[in-house]
């Protein structure tokens, strides 16, 4: 029963999920990186994304684009998702986050956990309690490879998911301001002696995270067919713990937790009890930390690495 | 005209007086050495200079314009620079990174320049990266280029981080204690290495403890003591001064190395 085809069907489903834990992965680990705040609003952040996406799609559905020019309506609906996620994220940064950056970390964290009450309220509000369906687009086409069946949606995901991830290691290698959110991450005071705008460095962190985020909710509505106002929660665990397991505050840590804590998610359902699939994940996750507590990719000293 | 001038400013902390209605003159391209025991207030004039916090009384006026109240970030960009007692490199960047990062305030190119890719950006970045090379070929730190900051040697972190400070294209640069920790070879090379910036122009404040990199390279030595300038003249003139020698010895205090 477990042919070629079904392992490497659960490689593909593995590999899809951990695309999406490592996008909202990144989210929590650029903002620890830079200001030390787990911004615990960023499971809300990721289903504001998915509704934004189920809103352009559907509008863009109504009137035929899907079918004319499927390229540009993916564009659009990504872009715009990403785009209203990062407005409220430097909204929220502006609003929760700035007034108490000199406070004490515990402030900080209140009103990150307020601000999620918040949005995830907000959303029940205007979005219902149900679950709301998107509208399926991809169909079940796709190639098979090996007797396992890859549907076009799922590379189509997988593939901007790399892209994403991909283009956000050239910017911060690569990049002038790249280089000086490292550096901010590394060194608040020196960098500031240097030059560098913090408030501004901050503000683009909260401008990608966000974004990357929304990306991951538009995929998951596309993926699965539904969202729901609380969705972020289960999510964002799952991210939450690819991050600390990589390392908060380290960019690949988030990315390889994120496939580890997916891939051992699918792979565990896959062939053993599903029902202890989170219990593994967990207890994997408690593992790494208690041997490196600092995660896979952290620093050990009180730096932070982006 | 004065390269830099504070006039009567004083800075207290509580009631702690920290700096005490001090008066500075920076000839524009002279090495001035500030000097004094531990605790006399010389890095908080350092940092005072660089708006790490502004002073409680007096001026500071650099260029014939106030620097009271300007944020470090602007302050660099008016043309000071400086480093840290203790090292502050950005560890896990490279070398050259570290110089690139030094450059933020002199090039411009935003965000949506930077997702674009415009050719101003890839111009820019090229150009960035050709002016750090040259900074760390003048520092002689060239063939570290693609290492780690943490994994350079002592001496040649602390050169680093006058190449970072030198990236900001300054006029102006502060030294706070760079040669702490240095063996004496080390020192030497120091010293030529500060007498060769002034040579290009800038004007260099030092804080320093070693006395003979100070008395070796100094136009002007300015001595404080508790806050207050006690003292002011050519290397010469400050060894033989009774009040400076008094207060590095007289009074019990320990004169550190």
């Amino acid at each position: 029963m477990t042919s070629t085809g079904f392992i490497l069907q659960q490689l593909v489903n593995a590999l899809f999920l951990g695309s999406i834990y490592a996008l909202i992965a990144l989210g929590y680990t650029m903002v620890y990186g830079i200001i030390e705040l787990i911004n615990f609003a960023h499971g809300e952040l990721f289903t504001a994304g998915a509704f934004i996406g189920l809103i352009v799609l559907s509008a863009l559905q109504s009137v035929g684009w899907v079918d004319s020019h499927f390229i540009l309506t993916m564009v659009i609906v990504f872009a715009m998702a990403m785009a209203y996620v990062a407005v409220l994220g430097v909204a929220l940064e502006h609003v929760a986050y700035r007034p108490l950056r000199d406070a004490s970390r515990l402030a900080a964290i209140l009103s990150a956990l307020g601000m999620s009450i918040f949005l995830s309220n907000g959303m029940m509000l205007s979005q219902g309690v149900s679950d709301r369906a998107y509208p399926s687009i991809f169909g079940a086409e796709g190639i098979t490879v090996m007797g396992a069946k890859i549907t076009n949606g799922q590379i189509f995901i997988i593939l901007l998911a790399v892209a994403l991830m991909v283009a956000l290691q050239l910017f911060v290698h690569r990049t002038r301001l790249g280089k000086a959110m490292r550096a901010t991450a590394q060194n608040r005071t020196m960098s500031r002696m240097l030059g560098i705008n913090i408030d501004q460095t901050i503000r683009i962190t909260f401008i990608i995270g966000p974004a990357l985020g929304a990306a991951a909710g538009v995929m998951v509505g596309l993926y699965y067919g539904a969202v729901r106002f609380d969705m972020g929660f289960i999510f964002m665990i799952k991210a939450f713990a690819a991050a600390i397991l990589g390392g908060i505050g380290s960019i690949p840590g988030a990315m390889i937790g994120g496939l580890i804590i997916g891939g051992v998610e699918v792979l565990w359902a896959a062939f053993l009890p599903s029902a202890w699939k989170d219990v593994t994940t967990f207890t994997l996750l408690i593992l790494v930390l208690y041997f490196k507590p600092s995660g896979l990719w952290g620093q050990g000293d009180v730096e932070v690495r982006v | 005209m004065a390269h830099l001038a504070l006039k009567n400013v004083s800075k207290s902390f509580g009631g702690l007086l920290a700096v005490d209605s001090l008066d500075l003159e920076l000839p524009a391209g002279k090495i001035l050495s500030l000097i004094g025991p531990n605790g006399a207030g010389k890095t908080t004039v350092f940092n005072m200079i660089t708006g790490v916090y502004p002073p409680t009384r007096g001026k500071i006026i650099y260029d014939g314009k106030t620097l009271n109240r300007l944020k470090s970030s602007r302050i660099v960009a008016r043309g000071i620079a400086r480093t840290f007692q203790n090292i502050r490199l950005f560890k896990s960047m490279t070398v050259l990174e570290n110089v690139e990062v030094g450059m933020h305030c002199r090039t411009k190119s935003g965000a949506v320049r930077a997702l674009l890719r415009t050719p101003f950006t890839l111009r820019e970045e090229r150009a960035i990266e050709n002016k750090a090379l040259e900074i760390l070929e003048f520092f002689s730190l060239r063939r570290y280029s693609n290492e780690y900051a943490s994994n350079l040697p002592y001496g040649d972190q602390r050169r680093l981080e006058i190449a970072r400070a030198m990236a900001a294209e300054p006029r102006l640069l502060l030294l706070d204690e760079p040669a702490a920790g240095m063996n004496p070879s080390e020192t030497a090379e120091l010293m030529q290495l500060i007498l060769k910036l002034r040579d290009t122009g800038i004007t260099i404040l030092l804080v320093e403890h070693d006395m003979k990199l100070v008395m070796g390279i100094s136009e002007i030595v300015s001595v404080l003591d508790h806050g207050q300038k006690i003292a002011e003249g050519l290397p010469a003139e400050i060894q033989k001064n009774e009040k400076v020698i008094e207060a590095y010895l007289g009074s019990g205090r320990k004169k550190k190395k």
